[in-house]
């Protein structure tokens, strides 16, 4: 219960299913009070892949992601994953510090190499520049958004869940944003990205969640 | 782990209020009990140094809210459960940086709150190792019961539930050990006795407090 889950492998491990498979659900259906929110996903997601999470409100999509990140356990069926970036609609940077703090925070919580250098070209290419040493209670909205980016950026972990992404930006970001998810996934990397907005990368993959039918008696 | 324990420093460095409105709350209510009973006698030793205890235990109380509300509101608590490398290290340096800025800073001013209350000074070093001793104890009990209130809105009255009973060895033990100081007697025993029990909050409190945590973000 305390170490890492069981369902979390490290990003070495390929003892689970295919070499090579960063996530694969096997019948996952999240449930909420014991009601199924959708019907069974079956979902496998290798290397480079960008797989398009798509549904209506309230169909499920936030909480198979955070089922998927180890945050939900109310699910039914299995799945196995690497270890991986979640950002969800709370976007996780401490409101009191800077940027660059947040993300020498989570550098320490990843117990990674931290490097400075390589956290201020990504703030850079994001446009947030003049804003690392800022605390985070002074940033819009949407940059706000890009600071969370960042922390993705700098991650080590290859496999992201994406819950809305693209929210309170602007066209501009999205558009970079988009460039970031096929540069990501071009890499090796792979996405999982519950939005409303197409994602304009090529090669996606589309899973659609259907609601539960209700069954006649 | 560096740039964690950096973090939670500049962040309670950026909350002096937090730090600041339970100290301020323990002056406050200690001034209130000395103007209350200016003509102590000196057989009310051993109960001012009891109500010294309870009031400190209240303080603690008073800050243990705060210590995953923001993290928790922020979405910072579901990314340090995903991504924590060592969950351990990550909830005992918040831990930690909650005792600084609780028990570690009421034991230095144990002089001045102890005169205030008309403590004898000779008394004053028993508290302080007392106090030095105890009040990680309490920050990591309490850190039990705020990451389980942490999910709800006015968690308050039930945190003060959960963990006072808990906070009573740290009560009784300290006052035996002044008591004794009072009389000048060894108060050796009760404080090892003290320094047993945060030893043993400090194996099994983060575990605790990490899968409260768990479920606290789960309910939302």
């Amino acid at each position: 219960m305390f170490d890492e889950p069981p369902h979390i492998d490290s990003a070495h491990d390929t003892t689970i299913g295919d070499a090579g498979v960063l996530l694969q659900t096997f019948d996952l259906v999240c449930q909420r009070d014991h009601e199924d929110l959708f019907e069974p996903v079956n979902l496998a997601v290798m290397p480079g892949d960008c797989v398009e999470l798509l549904g209506p409100n309230g169909s499920g999509k936030s909480t198979l992601l955070r089922t998927m990140a180890g945050l939900h356990s109310q699910y039914q069926g299995t799945y196995h994953s690497v270890a991986l970036v979640y950002q969800g609609h709370r976007l996780g940077l401490d409101e009191l510090l800077s940027p660059l703090e947040n993300l020498t925070w989570f550098a320490g919580l990843l117990d990674q190499q931290w490097d400075p250098q390589t956290a201020l070209q990504i703030l850079a290419r994001l446009g947030l520049l003049e804003q690392a040493h800022m605390p985070c209670q002074r940033l819009s909205a949407g940059q706000q958004r890009r600071a969370a980016i960042a922390r993705w950026m700098m991650s080590p972990h290859s496999l992201w869940l994406l819950d809305e992404p693209f929210n309170a930006l602007d066209v501009q970001s999205q558009q970079l944003l988009n460039d970031l998810l096929s540069e990501h996934c071009a890499r090796g990397g792979a996405v999982v990205c519950a939005t409303h907005l197409m994602l304009q990368v090529s090669s996606k993959k589309t899973v659609h969640l259907h609601q539960q039918r209700e069954v006649a008696a | 782990m560096n740039g964690m324990l950096q973090r939670e420093l500049v962040a309670t460095l950026r909350t002096r209020g937090s730090v600041l409105n339970p100290l301020g709350f323990l002056l406050l209510s200690i001034l209130l009990f000395a103007l209350a009973d200016p003509t102590t006698q000196n057989e009310q030793r051993n109960y001012l140094s009891s109500i010294f205890l309870v009031l400190i235990l209240l303080t603690n109380l008073l800050s243990l809210d705060a210590m995953f509300r923001r993290d928790f509101d922020s979405g910072a608590l579901e990314q340090m459960l995903i991504s924590a490398h060592m969950p351990f290290v990550a909830i005992l340096t918040r831990i930690f940086v909650h005792w600084l800025g609780s028990g570690f800073l009421l034991t230095l001013f144990v002089p001045i709150l102890a005169l205030l209350l008309g403590l004898e000074p000779q008394t004053f070093f028993a508290i302080m190792l007392v106090l030095l001793i105890g009040t990680p104890a309490l920050s990591l009990l309490g850190s039990i019961g705020a990451a389980l209130t942490v999910g709800f809105s006015r968690g308050g009255a039930i945190l003060a539930l959960l963990i006072l009973p808990l906070f009573l060895p740290v009560l009784i033990l300290g006052n035996a050990s002044i008591d004794a100081a009072i009389s000048e007697q060894s108060y050796m025993a009760p404080l090892l006795w003290l320094a047993a029990f945060s030893s043993a909050s400090l194996t099994l409190a983060p575990w605790a407090t990490w899968a409260a945590l768990k479920i606290s973000v789960e309910m939302q």
